[in-house]
């Protein structure tokens, strides 16, 4: 076992990849012979070439395109948009390509590629470094979208997407990057270093695709959350002495629905969290189908917490962010409805 | 398929990866860069046809020489544009320009933003395009062009506060530092994202034209970003309506870590790309303040003529870090900016000047305090209204404003919850 902060896991999940299979290509903007501007790929050109590991043009399209083109051929190529909110220019590509060319050629080609990108805020990114935009991947039938929180599953999960023979949307919230954020800005920022899911095996693993985890286990009300909204729900429930049930997503699409429902079923009360704007979100989905499969066992009305409907604000940042107090009101409000 | 009358492969098949000439530790090379005298690149009629100039694209025009007289007939195109108050004046513009950058970077380290981005070396191309531009005409910039606004007289107390996302930024905090918007100056609201406001410019000038109006657009790109698709996207509108737009692109040779051969730079001059459109292009000495003044007026005037859009290329380097995120000791030599061989521009103006007898080194000293006690005297007027984190900062309402016209019902709820 290695202490790793989620950068380093991540890396770390190319680097067993690119060493077990010549077929994985690492390629995106900044991200040869500079590592990444957050330095996920750091040393993996030095170490696996420049055919393996190399730089691209600014051209998001392009990349993803391209990296389609490959995965068609056979390669298995984990690629990186430098910001999530970059990934517009490539969404045609996503969309209408990848997701779709197993269905429309049935099966005579397929993409296995895996679309990294670092997403969420709290780094002062203002509207174009902050945006959490997983909702617009699964709502497209054929992709496949995941979100680590912790540098355990980022490894595991990002070698199980790797892996996998469908594309994968690998979203990395940039806040746990250097450690778990539980949306008090205001102290001193922790390190993946004390946390028990900064251990990170080394060599081979994987998570699972599709299976979430139970990170507090409760009676009072489920929260379903994902990437930073885990710590926060952490911060929230623990805040307000609420005997919450945490449930970290990691993989929104294939969802866990057993361990959401299992849950809800047990606690009778649900508050879904996300940092992305509320409506048409994520959170929708999750709230329709715990309606849909715990109705007679809920005792209140389900609730969302999320980013407001407004572009993400610059100054504003820590207001806009769906921080422990805004969370803790709805917790208290969901576990006090008679 | 027949295999038979193929030819026989010679080897396995490989791709290029392109890279740069140094990397950190290796001596600097710039002789990828030919560098023609000044004076030496002929100036073609401003009506003269795409096909007769592709020359141009791929040569450099360069008005001032290394002893600093401008030369050639580049200079005599700028006539009456080129007198002493002119230059002065766009001297002191691109010294400004500098002063400004560099108090704001300290201001930034000093967490009183967030984030900056500078155009150290570049400060020629912007001040002295704007000099060119007319009340009502657009830029398209991009958030190294921060020497549009200068050139034209922005109130910096209104930028700073921008950049400090204070209770008197005129975008409510809404927007990232640095990314303004001043439609009083011409300058449209910058995005952030890369390459996205190249097309625009060119919707906006064909709109203008549309209208019969006589206002022109420019549009501002870097080198790394002609590689998004939307760089192509507005070349081939310009192609297509031939508005009254002038395409910039300037090439500072990296983008971030990238260094222009990943836009394909180092295979054929970004000035040629204008070609296989159909419209004239220029590549010019960005570090040449006539340089830039005389190909500005020649682009310019060929969009109000009528004549259609121009690619220019401005050759420059960025001294600077791409932003106050970046660290580009990681990626290029050190002492790359010392080789440069376009020099500075604040320093060739100069030199310039003062051999024309229109000023000294000693009045270059005393106008570089002057500047700067009229930088710090602004900045201290903003700082009262706060910095980033301190101070009142904009009303954290004010986030819930302007994401349409009215409000709908669903934001009225939501900023009742929020004040709740």
């Amino acid at each position: 076992m290695a202490r790793m902060t989620m950068i380093e896991a991540i890396r770390d999940a190319m680097d067993v990849k690119m060493g077990m299979d010549e077929d994985v290509v690492v390629f995106g903007e900044d991200v040869g012979y500079f590592g990444g501007v957050f330095r996920c790929t750091q040393g993996l050109q030095k170490k696996y070439g420049k055919h393996r590991c190399f730089d691209a043009p600014i051209n998001e399209s392009a990349i993803v395109g391209a990296g389609i083109g490959m995965a068609t051929y056979g390669k298995r190529p984990c690629i990186e948009i430098q910001f999530a909110d970059y990934v517009l220019p490539a969404y045609d590509q996503i969309v209408s390509e990848a997701a779709r060319i197993r269905h429309r050629s049935n099966g005579q080609f397929t993409a296995p590629i895996v679309i990294r990108m670092p997403t969420g805020g709290g780094i002062f990114g203002g509207q174009t470094h902050s945006q959490s935009p997983e909702a617009i991947f699964t709502h497209v039938s054929g992709l496949k979208t995941l979100i680590p929180s912790n540098p355990y599953d980022a490894k595991g999960m990002l070698i199980a997407a790797i892996e996998d023979d469908d594309p994968v949307i690998f979203l990395e919230p940039k806040r746990l990057y250097n450690g778990p954020f539980d949306g008090h800005h205001e102290n001193a920022v922790t390190s993946w270093a004390k946390h028990e899911k900064g251990e990170v095996p080394e060599g081979h693993y994987t998570v699972p695709i599709g299976k979430a985890e139970v990170v507090e286990k409760g009676m009072d009300v489920t929260i379903l959350a994902y990437g930073t909204m885990v710590y926060v729900a952490q911060a929230a429930a623990k805040e307000n002495n609420i005997d919450a049930e945490i449930i970290d997503l990691r993989s929104l699409l294939p969802l866990d629905l057993d361990t959401i429902v299992n849950s809800v079923k047990k606690t009778g009360r649900c508050v879904v969290l996300h940092e992305a704007t509320l409506t048409s979100g994520f959170g929708a989905e999750l709230t329709s189908l715990v309606q849909q499969h715990c109705f007679n066992h809920l005792e209140a009305p389900v609730l969302r917490v999320a980013g407001w409907d407004t572009p993400y604000p610059h100054a504003q940042e820590w207001h806009y962010f769906p921080g422990p107090k805004r969370v803790g009101k709805a917790l208290k409000r969901v576990v006090e409805a008679q | 398929m027949s295999d038979e009358k193929m030819p026989k492969a010679t080897g396995p098949l490989s791709i290029s990866i392109p890279e740069p000439p140094g990397r950190p530790g290796d001596a600097p090379d710039f002789s990828y860069i030919e560098v023609p005298k000044a004076g030496e690149v002929e100036c073609p009629a401003i009506d003269t046809k795409p096909e007769d100039m592709r020359h141009l694209a791929y040569s450099i025009v360069r008005v001032l020489s290394r002893k600093g007289n401008a030369v050639g007939p580049w200079a005599e195109f700028l006539g009456d544009d080129l007198n002493d108050e002119s230059l002065l004046r766009g001297l002191k513009d691109m010294m400004k320009t500098r002063i400004f950058d560099a108090r704001m970077l300290t201001a930034q380290r000093q967490g009183k933003t967030s984030f900056y981005t500078q155009c150290l070396g570049e400060e020629a191309i912007a001040t002295g395009f704007q000099r060119m531009m007319r009340k009502g005409d657009m830029n398209f910039p991009t958030y190294r062009q921060q020497g549009l606004l200068i050139a034209d007289g922005c109130s910096m107390f209104d930028m700073i506060c921008q950049i400090y996302s204070n209770e008197k930024d005129n975008l409510d905090g809404h927007q990232l530092p640095c990314l303004y918007s001043f439609k009083d100056h011409g300058f449209f609201s910058i995005s952030g994202n890369l390459g996205t406001q190249y097309v625009q410019a060119v919707g906006w000038a064909m709109a203008s034209a549309i209208s019969g109006d006589d206002k022109i657009a420019s549009a501002w790109i870097g080198d790394g970003s002609t590689a998004e698709t939307d760089f192509h996207s507005g070349m081939l509108f310009a192609s297509v309506y031939q508005p009254p737009v002038v395409l910039n692109i300037v090439n500072n040779q990296w983008a971030i870590s990238s260094f222009n051969g990943l836009a394909g730079g180092r295979n054929a001059p970004f000035a040629a790309r204008a070609h296989g459109y159909g419209f004239p292009s220029l590549r010019v000495d960005g570090n040449d303040y006539l340089a830039v003044l005389a190909a500005s007026k020649w682009a310019t005037e060929r969009a109000r003529r009528n004549l259609g859009p121009t690619l220019i290329e401005w050759v420059t380097y960025r001294v600077a870090a791409h932003s106050t995120s970046d660290d580009p000791s990681a990626y290029r030599p050190k002492e790359e900016s010392d080789a440069w061989p376009l020099g500075d521009p604040v320093e060739r103006l100069k030199l310039h000047l003062i051999k024309k007898g229109a000023w000294s080194e000693e009045r270059h000293t005393q106008a570089m305090a002057e500047i700067e006690s009229e930088v710090i005297a602004v900045q201290k007027e903003a700082e009262k209204y706060g910095t980033l984190n301190r101070g009142k900062g904009p009303d954290p309402e004010k986030m819930f404003e302007g994401v349409y016209k009215e409000m709908p019902d669903h934001l009225v709820r939501q900023r009742l919850e929020f004040e709740a």
